[in-house]
């Protein structure tokens, strides 16, 4: 019998793999398809316990998540494609145009 | 039976987000981060929610992942010869390994309160999964649905704006 918790455990999984792709590659494709990880593990944390408390609000906000994750991919691969024109590299070292 | 497609579904997700962080060519990232979708559709169907689950393969493993790989295409991103990883790597680690601990104490400890709604199994099946989420996305949820339209206004506009040559 698959409890919530099983869901929970994975998801948590899930979560703290994304965490570490966001904070230690360079890439920021890569980066960004870590945030999607992460974004998909809130989704199952979500979907479970909306199964498990027997109610429909935690998949809208599912919905509302993927919305915000569509328009966080559309806005962030454009950032990338004016970064690179300028820099001719995606890596995160090099976005340091504000340090000093 | 439930038990092992379960099992079975979580080590292919668990281990192709693993090598979504590990893969040296971007594409490969993103191939494995489409299964990663996949495996997470898969659950959503066990979590008898077979109308998210459809969202998922169409929105995220379609829309987004052809998005992403469009823009790796575009910019010609060759294999990583130099190091993949920031110099964070050691704090990266442990602050996920700390994460992990974190949600799996809160897991083991916490109880979900509120438990018995009315959405069971049983009104699943008499009257269907999208149906339910029309509704409870169109009575109870129109504002912000609305207002998550606007938000994607914005967010066209803005990549219009963002990509354009001279602005």
């Amino acid at each position: 019998m698959v409890t919530v918790n099983h869901y929970l455990i994975l998801s948590a999984i899930l979560f703290a793999i994304g965490t570490f792709g966001v904070l230690t590659r360079k890439n920021a494709i890569v980066v960004f398809m870590c945030i999607e990880v992460m974004l998909n593990s809130v989704n199952l944390t979500f979907v479970a316990l909306s199964r498990h408390v027997g109610n429909m609000d935690g998949q809208i906000f599912v919905f509302f998540v993927m919305t915000v994750a569509a328009a966080e991919a559309a806005v962030g691969l454009a950032l990338m494609i004016a970064f690179f024109r300028n820099r001719e590299s995606v890596d995160v070292d090099d976005f340091r145009m504000l340090k000093w | 039976m439930e038990l092992i497609i379960f099992y079975l579904t979580a080590a292919v997700a668990i281990v192709s987000a693993f090598f979504v962080v590990k893969s040296r060519n971007p594409v490969n990232s993103a191939l494995n981060l489409v299964t990663t979708f996949i495996c997470l559709a898969v659950l959503y169907v066990m979590l008898e929610a077979p109308f998210m689950a459809a969202i998922q393969i169409m929105v995220y493993a379609g829309a987004i992942m052809v998005l992403i790989i469009f823009v790796i295409m575009l910019l010609n991103l060759g294999i990583a010869t130099k190091s993949r990883y920031t110099h964070a790597l050691p704090i990266g680690g442990i602050l996920s390994v700390l994460m992990l601990l974190v949600a799996g104490y809160f897991v083991r400890h916490g109880e979900a309160t509120a438990t018995g709604g009315e959405i069971t199994s049983e009104v699943i099946n008499s009257i269907g999964h999208t149906e339910l989420i029309g509704r409870a996305m169109f009575v109870d949820f129109l504002l912000p649905f609305e207002i998550a339209s606007i938000l994607l206004l914005v967010a066209i506009i803005g990549a219009v704006v963002l990509s354009k040559r001279k602005v």
